[in-house]
């Protein structure tokens, strides 16, 4: 095995017997053949591509469908440490919930002055048509993925909230399923807390958020920009795992106040739409008017309580991260406790001193857009040429409320299996949380996304990214 | 079900039922070719007409060369009913109605694709042809066995039905029109051997020249050709065992959606026209008309059905 420098090393910890979580795997591990672990890679590619489970790259006609690599070692996490970290992402997402409530009714976290008005003000995906409306249970954000890093034995951070449209979920549940079909040996070994009943919660957690004027079992539909979206494999596997409609705006019309599907025999009205199409696009009569994606009225049917949308429109104020550096803050406000989970240290460029700081270190630090995601937009100080960073340092000047910036985290490593045998590569986690009137639902494990690059810190597929089975343990 | 999915269902399957239509119409093209090298061009003249592309062809190549077609045939993007671009149509469908296949099907028609889009990444030469033709056919076998062996029969499978159906009869419908000719009773062609080897053709593109010998002990006549690839329901492919098909499965999707609708009277009629009539009284009142008649209603009956079940709003 490479040597792991600085970094915590979750299999091998600091010292050279593997940690408690990976022991049997390490067992396991270590008795197989490197060959026969390498001719297992090349069948999981075969059983993703044989599935469709790919991702589309808009533009080019050739690799149009790609796959997201996928390493056969798991991620293991302890079912100790994951009830922890369970319990603040819980905390984190009834926060979150709150404070949007809070935001599109009195505003008590402004008036109070724990959040800076501005934030609300020139927040992009603010938006007025929310103010005053309460969605079914009061719920904003149903399904909402937090990223995790891990920095040490104990060390957990949330590093960004994903409450608009988290994407990944289906990763995380194929993943499972090539394992278990790779290694069944492995999971009569090792007990690991299964993810497969996700489907099923999503469903039960959406339909437990109907709109008043559904009497019966409430319709669910998944609404998707179409078969060419980079994530459309996942809207079709959600629907089908569902049992629920994938429907397109043009599948779509409002028949009597309601959203209604064309079926064979006409209109069937639908009663919560699971919507992957960003707010912009939702609805070209109250939003962006050249939208072809969205249904033309839906807004007007969701503010009279006509049909529940989820995630509602208007969360990604909470994606934002510059709300986010307030994280800790907004917890503390609505729940009165001290957050669990912590942030990651952040300095807001809007802040006089801050900005100062941020401009004399920039070639250690990570700065990155407020409304920015999927790493673009982003400048990674010790990754970066001094151009790189005199071109950043210009616009962090010329907008620098547009900007925070967090130190370069030492992120955890976990082993990928390369031609050279086992090599550590950092890692992240995106946990999935289910939100009902009555339950949050947490599936152990999530998604984890590795960097294969060696020494990389960049863990999203659109930058050579890869993904990886998470393993809960039972008790 | 959404309309659009069935939409995306009949299309699927008719698309998926003419690479196979098209696999077997070259397989009897070479055939011909290789046992009668004098009228080849005439042979492959008619598999491209047939398969519904001269004009497409003839925009590109002026001589019906065996090499061309086969590559107008398998591989031309350009050709919408060449075996590559119908199984990308297909597999298209297939990703669009995801949710109404099982992963068996899903799994099947992808698959499919794969291994035919890799087989036809480069020109498929003669020697190649009749390996590429069992793949191709090979692979629709396959999708329809998953079909037939894990999906719930209700409207999702009348709707694969359909298209199923509906394809294969204008398919058998358009051969005929092509090749009616050789059928009709010609003083001066009456057992010369040419016919002989055009009815073989003909039989052998709808992969009846087995069932044929059988029922007929080798005795091979136009009347009795023409009597079983129109009218015998016993054959997979004729015109009559295609409408008793479609009558039945807009027959259970009537009874499941509790109501009939224009595309039910149309297509009943077209099966009584095809019941109730003899092949001697097919042919007096002539054979062609009949079957330029058919192809018309078929084409139809398709776009009452697009309307009838909403397909596209």
């Amino acid at each position: 095995m490479e040597q792991a420098c600085s970094f915590f090393d979750e299999m091998m910890g600091d010292g050279d017997a593997p940690r408690e979580p990976y022991r049997d795997y390490q067992d396991w591990v270590g008795a197989e053949d490197p060959a026969r672990l390498r001719k297992k890679t090349v069948e999981a590619e075969v059983f993703f591509r044989r599935a469709g489970i790919t991702f589309n790259v808009y533009g080019r006609e050739e690799a149009a469908e790609r796959l997201i690599p996928f390493d056969i070692v798991p991620r293991i996490i302890s079912a100790r440490e994951w009830a922890r970290l369970s319990r603040g992402i819980e905390q984190r997402v009834r926060a979150i919930n709150a404070f949007l409530h809070d935001i599109y009714h009195r505003q008590e976290i402004l008036r109070a002055g724990r959040v800076p008005i501005e934030l609300i003000a020139e927040n992009e995906a603010f938006l007025p048509q929310m103010i005053g409306v309460s969605p079914p249970g009061n719920i904003y954000t149903h399904i909402v993925g937090v990223d995790i890093v891990r920095t040490g034995e104990h060390q957990f951070m949330a590093l960004e909230d994903n409450a608009r449209t988290p994407s990944g979920v289906s990763y995380m549940l194929e993943n499972r399923e090539t394992m278990l079909q790779m290694f069944p040996e492995l999971f009569t070994r090792i007990r690991v807390q299964p993810v497969s009943d996700y489907p099923k919660s999503l469903r039960r957690s959406l339909g437990a958020c109907g709109p008043e004027v559904c009497d019966g079992r409430p319709v669910v539909a998944v609404l998707t920009p179409g078969i060419h979206n980079s994530a459309y494999f996942e809207h079709s596997f959600l629907a089908d795992q569902m049992g629920a409609e994938l429907v397109e705006g043009h599948d779509l019309r409002i028949v009597d106040g309601r959203v209604a599907m064309r079926t064979t025999r006409g209109f069937t009205p639908i009663d919560v739409l699971y919507r992957r199409v960003d707010d912009d696009f939702l609805d070209p009569l109250n939003f962006r008017p050249d939208s072809l994606l969205g249904v033309p009225g839906v807004m007007d049917v969701y503010r009279s309580g006509g049909v529940t949308i989820a995630n509602a429109p208007g969360t990604g104020i909470a994606d934002d991260k510059a709300i986010y550096s307030y994280m800790p803050e907004i917890v503390e406000f609505y729940t009165g406790e001290k957050a669990i989970l912590e942030n990651v240290p952040t300095w807001r460029c809007s802040e006089p001193d801050a900005l100062h700081f941020v401009l004399e270190h920039l070639a250690e630090l990570v700065v990155k857009e407020v409304h920015g995601s999927g790493g673009y937009g982003m400048l990674v100080g010790p990754a970066a040429s001094k151009k790189e960073i005199a071109a950043f340092r210009a616009k962090l000047k010329a907008r620098p409320a547009n900007y925070i910036a967090q130190p370069t985290l030492s992120l955890s490593t976990v082993p990928v299996l390369t031609k050279a045998g086992l090599a550590p590569r950092h890692v992240d986690l995106r946990p999935f949380v289910l939100v009902a009137p009555d339950r949050i639902d947490i599936t152990p494990g999530g998604l984890t996304r590795v960097a294969l690059k060696k020494g990389s810190l960049v863990v999203n597929s659109s930058q050579g990214g890869g993904t990886k089975d998470t393993w809960v343990l039972e008790e | 079900m959404l309309g659009k999915t069935a939409g995306g269902l009949f299309w699927m399957f008719r698309y998926l039922e003419r690479s196979e239509n098209t696999a077997r119409l070259l397989d009897a093209g070479f055939r011909i070719a290789l046992t009668r090298s004098l009228s080849a061009e005439d042979e492959w003249a008619s598999v491209v007409t047939t398969a519904g592309g001269k004009q497409a062809y003839g925009e590109k190549h002026a001589q019906f060369t065996a090499a061309n077609v086969i590559d107008f045939l398998l591989r031309d993007r350009a050709n919408p009913s060449s075996v590559m671009s119908v199984i990308e149509a297909a597999r298209n469908n297939a990703r669009l109605v995801r949710t109404a296949l099982t992963r068996e099907v899903w799994e099947a028609v992808n698959e499919s694709w794969m291994t035919l889009k890799a087989l036809l990444a480069s020109p498929v030469r003669e020697r190649e042809l009749p390996e590429v033709l069992g793949t191709i056919r090979q692979q629709s076998a396959l999708v329809r066995g998953a079909l037939h062996g894990t999906m719930l029969r209700n409207d999702i499978y009348d709707f694969a039905r359909l298209g199923t159906f509906l394809e294969r009869a204008d398919n058998t419908a358009r051969i005929l029109d092509v090749k009616y000719y050789v059928l009709l009773p010609s003083v001066s062609f009456v057992g010369s051997s040419l016919d002989n080897v055009q009815w073989e053709t003909i039989l052998r593109s709808v992969s009846a020249q087995r069932c044929y010998r059988w029922l007929n002990a080798g005795d091979a006549n136009p009347m009795g050709i023409a009597d079983f690839l129109i009218l015998d329901r016993r054959l997979p492919r004729s015109l009559a065992f295609c409408y008793s098909r479609i009558v039945d499965n807009l027959t259970y999707l009537a009874e499941d959606y509790g109501e009939r609708q224009t595309c039910h009277d149309q297509a009943e009629a077209v099966y009584r026209r095809l019941k109730g009539n003899s092949i001697e009284a097919l042919f007096d009142s002539g054979l062609h008309e009949f079957i330029e008649e058919f192809i018309r209603d078929n084409t139809a009956l398709g776009a009452q059905i697009e309307e009838d079940f909403r397909f596209y709003g």
